[in-house]
């Protein structure tokens, strides 16, 4: 490990490095010069230099193509990452415009550092085939989204919600750390290929099963997978709402990149198979009973919710199990299929949480209630939730539909002379018939049910608002030409050659 | 040009959308600029449509790396269906010309709904076509729930889901041959040519088939529209009787028939060993599922599902006989009448299936005009629906206009000649004798009986003479002459509806030359190759 040239290093990881002097930039501008002010005006101050931070960031990506290795795959850079990271900056600043105008807390540049922070672990999470890496950028991402969930100090629900969120993901960052390090003992590498190579053969490894339930708990609680899910709904709850929105969003294509990385990449040769009477075993059968246990808790469960938070807690988990669908097939066409669902369902789940916050900053709660003719009192925001829950139930013509019918065929296609996955489809499509019954719940309470007591018109946050519309706008305009990011996202997996 | 039926429809919802709260003479002058539009641009291509032939709309690439097209087309049967929604839709604004609550949320819903409903008549792509399917649902839902009456939350939500599952079960049927196909195309003209595999039509068909079928009205699946049609508004009941059941039996017909004819194919069942278990281990689900109903005396989907389609017709016959609500009735002879098209479709004779869709049309007129009599024209003036209390009101003097209307429209549905559910209702029953004489006979008794519900209703409703007076109606303030007069639109729209089933049933080749050339098309090859089995 000598010949490192630093230089080379600094280039490849110029985006993160640009978000983490960023994070310096905006503690430094709190504790400096915006102290004493207003705290509108330094959450708006704040928010703009974390947003320019991300968008010199994407900026640079998008100018300096490069594809690379570095050090045994230690930081991967190729087109594939690249278009990755991008969604994860966009998420980023779309999470911070939604922040601008809450007050649940004074540490302004804490907060923003932080929501960076995380935004630097998930950027390397994606960007490393090396599982010492992979495992760092886990820990720095969970570690910033802990504290992120304890920020609102004034409400009690928010200290449980991170303790029970960081109990969780300590717990199971152990399982992951111990399952790694059986990894490494089978194989003698960090690295996902080598480690591929040195695990194949005609038998699965009693080890090596072990290391992969290890493996896949740590990362299923990443993703909130059932059974690793029990932290979701009270972290969605009781987290500040933009912090939650970033857990459901950011940090859900961040997990499921990684998950679908580790799985395709790492076990690779140790699939197995969950077709419907061919039973082998290796991964793929471990994850398709998560997934459809995943689907089927999320989906019944969220039907009895009162708050929109935990419903969309709820949905998360169910969404979780149909995005576990595009690993299975461990091909190209199932990674595209992934990675398309899992970036429109974070715009379209951020752009809820955005509506949540403005809600709840109106009426001081997320009982489905307090939804009750909304339509009356901000129709843009309600026709933004609409499109919102409507592309997650899967309504055509927005993104969730298509994103839908692509990870559902490429399912299929894994086997297209007997649609092995079939029963795992079937059971996805007829739960997402469930999923309309909640998803609509909140939509007769916003457009049907009159307005009770309630505040009247509060004078809408602007710079929220703008944001939800272009999530909004994103959602339609994905859902109507998905060809705008399945082609860039097939070009960057065949450039990659993942 | 056709493709602008949906685009002025779109057009005029968002239009209606930007415009200012509370202008709702403004909203209904949009909504019927945008419906006229929409039928006049019907008509023209309906009347230029060269005979026969597919003429396609518009056909560019939508997403290239799965082959899915913007696929727009239109042959005979397609049209008819839209200058069907072109006539429904512009009846149906007629027939709402009072809405004053929210109107332009209504109007705009109204459009949405009725360009999703174009969209699905002229999509030649299965993905296109599912994309409007599912479109139509949700305009649905606010219509009812907002607009509606008895248990309209209730009644929307049953209905969002059963469209909905509906909706599920195509689109797994539809994935799955779009993979099997590899892949590469979801036109419907090409799948159509590609050979599916014998065991994979055997259940992709009967998925495909109720998954249209359950937005049709195929009993068991049917009680969604009851109680949808019922909780509506008026405008939304018209539209749902009269276009949406159409959309599910247009989908059998050109997706699950049209992709997988073997499915009708009879079944090719082996005695199962004596030992039961091993036997249904070795085989299928679906064989599992064809054996136990071998056992029963079927011997193909289409048996079982020509007898669902029977049961349909004389259940909602049967049932709309004792309803006390007068809506109820109208509900279920629509579940009735949508049992003669699914019937029609499965005699996979060329009469049985022209007949089919001259059904469609013509109950989707008749259809239209009897929930509009029930709906506006009564229930919106007496505030009841309850037969027991419109005897007293005495209603054939009170309201004579409606008094006639509803029994014109009350003929039609009983299939008097003249009327259009005639032609449509004979030949079906003229294709079914051909391919099962029992079942047909059966669907005749169906039209009895809906002879007898409809001059229930009359009866009842308007012409309860013997009925005592009504008891001092000065007591509650409701007197029947405080009814407010028929109003000129809902008296333009009655004229259209009637003078259309009228020119229909007296004039049937205006349609039927439409229809029937159609089949002669490639696509409708296995009409003559499985035709009789």
């Amino acid at each position: 490990m000598n010949g490192v040239s630093y230089l080379e290093l600094l280039k490849l990881a110029a985006p993160e490095t640009i978000v983490v002097l960023t994070v310096l930039a905006v503690l430094a501008a709190d504790l400096l010069a915006l102290r004493g002010l207003e705290l509108r005006f330094r959450l708006l101050v704040s928010a703009m230099i974390a947003c320019a931070g991300c968008a010199v960031a994407i900026a640079w990506m998008l100018a300096l193509p490069q594809h690379a290795t570095f050090l045994e795959g230690m930081l991967v850079v190729d087109p594939l990452t690249r278009f990755v990271k991008v969604a994860l900056l966009l998420l980023t600043i779309f999470t911070v415009l939604i922040s601008v105008e809450t007050d649940f807390t004074p540490h302004v540049g804490e907060y923003f550092g932080l929501i960076l922070l995380a935004a630097v672990g998930m950027m390397f999470l994606v960007s490393s085939e090396d599982i010492l890496m992979i495992f760092i950028s886990l820990e720095l991402t969970s570690l910033s989204l802990y504290v992120l969930t304890a920020f609102n100090k004034r409400n009690p629900k928010s200290a449980e919600a991170a303790l029970k969120y960081f109990l969780f993901g300590g717990m199971s960052a152990a399982f992951t750390l111990f399952g790694l390090s059986l990894l490494y003992g089978l194989s003698g590498s960090t690295n996902l290929g080598q480690i591929a190579a040195a695990i194949t053969g005609p038998k699965l490894d009693p080890l090596l099963v072990g290391a992969l339930v290890m493996t896949v708990t740590g990362l299923g609680f990443k993703v909130a997978a059932v059974p690793f899910h029990l932290w979701a709904p009270d972290a969605y709850q009781g987290a500040p709402t933009p912090s939650a929105a970033f857990i459901a969003s950011g940090s859900k294509v961040a997990g499921f990149f990684v998950l679908a990385r580790v799985m395709l990449h790492g076990f690779k040769g140790a699939e197995g198979s969950g077709a419907w009477h061919v039973y082998r075993p290796g991964w793929v059968p471990l994850l398709a009973i998560m997934a459809g246990a995943s689907m089927f808790l999320g989906n019944l469960t969220a039907i009895v919710q009162s708050s929109v938070r935990r419903l969309l807690a709820y949905s998360a988990i169910a969404h979780a199990g149909y995005m576990l669908l595009g690993v299975l097939p461990h091909g190209e066409q199932g990674l595209a299929a992934l990675v398309y669902y899992v970036i429109t369902y974070g715009l379209a789940t951020l752009g809820a949480f955005g509506v949540v916050s403005i809600v709840e900053g109106q009426t001081g709660g997320d009982r489905l209630s307090d939804f009750a003719g909304l339509s009356r009192r901000a129709p843009v925001l309600s026709f933004c939730m609409m499109i919102f829950m409507l592309s997650l139930a899967g309504i055509p013509p927005l993104a969730g539909f298509f994103g839908k019918f692509y990870l559902f065929t490429s399912a299929l296609n894994s086997d297209p002379s007997d649609l092995g996955l079939l029963w795992l489809v079937v059971a996805a499509l007829g739960l997402s018939a469930v999923s309309l019954y909640y998803y609509l719940q909140v939509l007769k309470q916003i457009y049907i049910v009159e307005p009770g007591q309630g505040p009247g018109a509060a004078p809408a946050p602007i710079v929220s608002q703008a944001a939800i519309a272009l999530l909004a706008l994103a959602v339609v305009v994905l859902g109507c030409a998905p060809d705008l990011l399945m082609g860039r996202l097939v070009g960057a997996i065949q450039a990659a050659g993942f | 040009m056709l493709a602008w039926t949906i685009y002025v429809s779109f057009l005029g919802a968002a239009a209606l959308m930007l415009l200012p709260k509370g202008n709702a003479r403004a909203a209904r002058a949009i909504a019927l600029v945008a419906a006229v539009l929409g039928f006049i641009i019907g008509l023209a291509g309906a009347l230029e449509a060269n005979p026969g032939g597919l003429h396609t709309i518009a056909k560019v690439p939508w997403i290239p790396a799965l082959g899915i097209e913007y696929h727009l087309a239109a042959d005979g049967i397609s049209l008819t269906l839209v200058l069907l929604t072109g006539i429904a839709a512009i009846a149906g604004i007629l027939f709402s010309w009072n809405i004053e609550h929210r109107a332009k949320e209504f109007f705009a819903l109204y459009l949405t709904l009725i360009a999703g409903v174009y969209g699905v008549f002229l999509s030649f792509d299965l993905f296109l076509l599912l994309v409007f399917y599912e479109l139509a649902i949700i305009p649905k839902y606010f219509l009812i729930a907002i607009w509606g009456s008895t248990r309209k939350e209730y009644g929307a939500m049953k209905l969002a889901l059963y469209s909905f599952v509906g909706s599920a079960m195509v689109l797994i049927g539809l994935s799955a041959a779009f993979v099997v196909a590899g892949g590469k195309t979801m036109n419907l003209i090409e799948l159509a040519k590609f050979p599916f595999p014998h065991s994979f039509q055997m259940w992709a068909f009967p998925l495909v088939f109720v998954g249209f079928g359950i937005l049709a009205g195929l009993w068991p699946f049917h009680t969604w529209a009851p109680t949808g049609h019922v909780a509506a508004p008026t405008a939304a009941s018209m539209l749902l009787a009269g276009v949406v059941m159409k959309l599910g039996a247009y989908g059998c017909l050109r997706v699950a028939m049209t992709l997988f004819p073997h499915g009708l194919d009879p079944w090719a069942v082996e005695p199962y060993a004596p030992s039961l278990l091993p036997s249904l281990l070795a085989h299928s689900p679906t064989q599992n599922v064809q054996w136990a109903l071998h056992l029963i005396g079927f011997g193909s989907w289409r048996d079982v599902l020509s007898l669902l389609a029977v049961v349909g017709i004389v259940y909602g016959g049967t049932v709309a006989l004792v309803q006390k609500d007068f809506k109820f009735i109208i509900g279920y002879s629509s579940v009735s009448h949508m049992g003669f098209v699914l019937l029609g479709l499965l005699t996979l004779n060329t009469v049985g299936l022209s007949g089919a869709v001259l059904q469609m049309f013509s109950h989707g007129i008749i259809a239209g005009l009897l929930f509009a009599v029930v709906g506006r024209m009564v229930y919106d003036r007496t505030h009841t629906r309850e037969l027991a209390a419109l005897q007293g009101m005495n209603l054939s003097k009170v309201m004579p206009f409606a008094a006639v209307t509803f029994t014109l429209a009350s003929m039609a549905s009983m299939g008097l000649p003249g009327f259009s559910g005639f032609v449509a209702e004979l030949q079906v029953l003229i294709g079914a004798w051909q391919a099962f004489p029992t079942l047909a006979v059966l669907a005749g008794l169906g039209v009895l009986i809906g002879m007898a519900y409809s001059l229930r209703a009359l009866q009842q409703a308007f012409f309860r003479d013997q009925a005592p007076p009504v008891p001092t109606p000065e007591a509650d303030g409701n007197a029947p002459a405080a009814l407010e007069p028929i109003s000129v639109p809902e008296r333009i729209g009655a004229v259209l509806l009637i003078g259309i089933s009228l020119l229909i049933g007296l004039y049937p080749r205006l349609l039927l030359d439409l229809i029937s050339q159609s089949f002669s098309s490639p696509l409708f090859d296995w009409v003559s190759k499985g035709g009789i089995q």
